[in-house]
């Protein structure tokens, strides 16, 4: 694996590796007096992020710093970003600079794997090989957020194929359903969405997942469900009509929560809106894997720079 | 402008002819002729009027750092077109007298083909304040179409007005179809391919609708309407009933949305953003068939320069447009010749005669016969070529075609008896 750009990079083999390795270092870091593996000494990692996050950001920065690596956070304002450097010229500077991966966030889809094909392309010239992780890109991708997802959905049910998980709110203006929907269609899982028609795009019916719209009729057969994070600017779009409507038809209130299976997993990629897209007391239960998540994000943006800066092990 | 054409075979029909030219007007034809001493031997080689196109995007003055009419005319007339229309948007906007005719003159001095410009429908390109359409008409320039291309003429009002306005004034509105209300942030064709790479979809209906209601503008207004870069095969649904209803609507297509589709997205390269986007194989298809049913009328490049800053980019940083002067040829014959859609006679049709027409020009697009001028495009049908962007003639080289081995070369091409381009090189 050279960068991680889509989950379409991996097959299930390539995925379930990460996933196991994502385990084993959970494991040897487990009840370790200092978090600290040797495994990336010397090796400079850059977070490159044009979108303020704090989450996949910081989590990217443990992963490093927990393996060793030399972790150096860029962001967009008070850089040469800011002073109008094409997106390219800033990317090549950082991979003359010696950086042995750039984890790249960025607002216009496909950021990833422009910032990949001229790192290929001027490789000769810069001399360094600078693997890309995608973190983030537009609407199109956040592979590493659905990794940890499949982590998460794998501590609970020990599997993931043959699971069927809802995903449910904004697919069409979110990286993270698409991330999700195609991976957990490679790794065996059956998929559903569950929308208004104005936030699925156009051509969901050719992707590998079944399109609901109504909630209530899915709960009971879901194993997990995932709810999406709703940006308020959507509603200025007449995506919908208020949050208060959007809420009462898609919003994992209490008692739509108790539709669920005993057994299902409540997810959220976060932040949250909390009376929104998901109750406080759902998001706080037994069922929500929600800090879960989170935890295993750091495991799993481990095991991406442990494949792509040591090479995946035998 | 004397020459002597030899062993040449009009529209690649009958016996190899000659044609004698004299003052730049063909004098005779027939087998076997001598005469000037200036000869282009035409062996094996198909004898087209010279081509004519409405849309290219030559960037002078404001762009020269993506191209100038001195590099978009060589471009062309490698291409083999002997005519070329130079659309608006450029800085300053070609919304006066004064820049058109400028325009006209840097053409004039280059001198590989004839340059049109095309006048803006309102001031600025703005949309608000019609241009001083008559003004420009009647200048030297002689401005025979107008387009606020790039952006499209939106307010009813003002459309309806520029349409009633240039029917005295015997001009075309050409216009840009696309609702830019649908098409906010759009960044490729709506459909599967863009909601896999997370790209805003750009809805056919976008274009649909303005071709829709401006067909409605131009029946009442009794004024002629050019459509340009016909993208949709609901488009092509929309212009067959207007014009079954006498509507004087007339359209073009881009030799890019004859060939490709959105599948060549999937890389991210800005080569392939164009504005309207590359569509479905169901459009191409459409195109084509619309094309030769003549329900699309000409061909027109939409030649669109842009030097790599503005490419080299993060796709939704990418300035729309893809170059097609030198390829558009090669590309009708890829997707038009080869599957039997049109005949050589029928590349002429939509390359050279009928775009003529549209606009009026009364020495382009003519038949090859005695007393015509000798304007030509002498094509290698079967020649074969490698597109490489930057061995082309434009400063820029944002060519999508990069790599693609393409059937049939302009071998030659002549302005009223005077040769502009040989095996690939301009005369000057």
């Amino acid at each position: 694996m050279k960068h991680l750009l889509s989950v379409s990079d991996l097959d299930a083999t390539a995925a379930t590796g990460l996933l196991d390795t994502a385990d084993r270092l959970k494991q040897a870091l487990l009840g370790r007096e200092v978090r600290k593996l040797p495994t990336l000494r010397g090796r400079t990692v850059i977070t490159m992020f044009y979108e303020s996050s704090t989450r996949t950001r910081v989590s990217f920065e443990i992963a490093g710093k927990w393996m060793s690596a030399d972790t150096v956070n860029i962001s967009a304002s008070g850089s040469s970003v800011s002073k109008g450097e094409s997106l390219r010229d800033t990317a090549l500077t950082l991979s003359a600079m010696g950086a042995d991966c750039v984890i790249v966030r960025h607002p216009a889809s496909g950021a990833a794997h422009r910032i990949a094909g001229w790192a290929d392309r001027d490789r000769a010239s810069t001399g360094t090989h600078t693997s890309i992780v995608n973190a983030g890109d537009g609407a199109h991708e956040h592979p590493t957020q659905a990794l940890l997802d499949a982590a998460t959905l794998r501590d609970r049910f020990g599997s993931i194929a043959g699971r069927r998980v809802g995903i449910v709110g904004d697919v069409l203006h979110s990286r993270v359903a698409r991330s999700n929907v195609f991976l957990l269609a490679t790794l065996g899982a059956e998929v559903v969405l569950v929308a208004p028609p104005t936030l699925l795009p156009v051509g969901v019916a050719q992707w590998p997942c079944r399109v609901s719209p109504e909630l209530d009729a899915e709960l009971p057969a879901l194993d997990a469900v995932m709810m999406l994070r709703v940006q308020a600017e959507r509603m200025h779009g007449s995506f919908f009509p208020s949050a208060r409507e959007y809420a009462v038809g898609y919003g994992l209130s209490a008692d739509r929560a108790a539709l669920l299976p005993d057994h299902a997993v409540v997810l959220h990629p976060g932040p949250m809106m909390r009376g929104m897209e998901i109750a406080p007391g759902v998001a706080d239960s037994s069922a929500s894997a929600i800090l879960a998540q989170v935890a295993n994000g750091v495991h799993v943006r481990m095991a991406v720079l442990y494949h792509l800066l040591a090479g995946a092990p035998e | 402008m004397n020459l002597l054409i030899t062993n040449a075979r009009p529209y690649g029909e009958g016996e190899p002819v000659s044609l004698v030219v004299r003052d730049g007007v063909v004098t005779e034809i027939g087998p076997g002729l001598s005469g000037p001493s200036e000869t282009l031997d035409a062996e094996g080689l198909v004898l087209l009027p010279g081509f004519v196109d409405l849309h290219a995007h030559l960037r002078e003055p404001g762009g020269e750092e993506s191209e100038t009419i001195a590099t978009g005319s060589a471009a062309a007339a490698l291409g083999g077109f002997t005519a070329v229309f130079a659309m608006p948007n450029t800085e300053p906007v070609a919304d006066t007298a004064v820049v058109v005719e400028h325009v006209r003159r840097r053409g004039a001095e280059v001198g590989l083909v004839d340059v049109h410009p095309v006048g803006a429908v309102t001031v600025g390109l703005e949309g608000v304040k019609m241009a001083e359409l008559g003004t420009m008409a009647r200048s030297p320039a002689q401005v025979r179409m107008f387009s606020d291309d790039g952006r499209c003429v939106h307010d009813p009002v003002v459309m309806r007005r520029a349409l009633e306005y240039a029917s005295a004034l015997d001009v075309v509105i050409a216009q840009h179809a696309e609702d830019h209300r649908l098409t906010a942030g759009a960044q490729a064709h709506e459909g599967v391919v863009a909601s896999r790479l997370g790209l805003a979809g750009w809805p056919a209906t976008a274009e649909e609708t303005i071709v829709a209601r401006d067909c409605a503008l131009a029946r009442e207004a009794g004024a002629a309407l050019h459509v340009c870069h016909v993208s949709s095969a609901r488009t092509v649904e929309v212009l067959r009933a207007a014009k079954a209803a006498g509507v004087r609507v007339s359209a073009e297509v881009t030799p890019h949305h004859l060939l490709l589709t959105d599948a060549a997205l999937t890389g991210y390269d800005p080569v392939h953003k164009v504005n309207p986007p590359l569509r479905a194989a169901a459009d191409t298809a459409a195109c084509r068939a619309a094309l030769a049913a003549g329900v699309i009328d000409v061909v027109a490049t939409d030649h669109a320069p842009h030097a790599a800053q503005y490419k080299d980019t993060e796709w939704a940083a990418a300035k729309p447009g893809m170059l097609g002067l030198q390829t558009a040829l090669s590309v009708v014959v890829h997707t038009m010749v080869e599957p039997g859609l049109l005949d050589w006679r029928g590349v002429a049709r939509v390359l050279s005669q009928r775009p003529a027409e549209l606009v009026g020009l009364p020495d382009q697009g003519r038949p090859i016969a005695v007393g015509e001028p000798a304007t030509f495009a002498l094509v290698d049908p079967d020649g074969v070529w490698t597109v490489c962007g930057a061995a082309l003639a434009s400063i820029a080289s944002n060519t999508p075609y990069e790599g693609m081995r393409l059937p049939a070369t302009v071998v030659a091409t002549v302005l009223r008896g005077r040769i502009t381009t040989r095996d690939g090189k301009v005369r000057t």
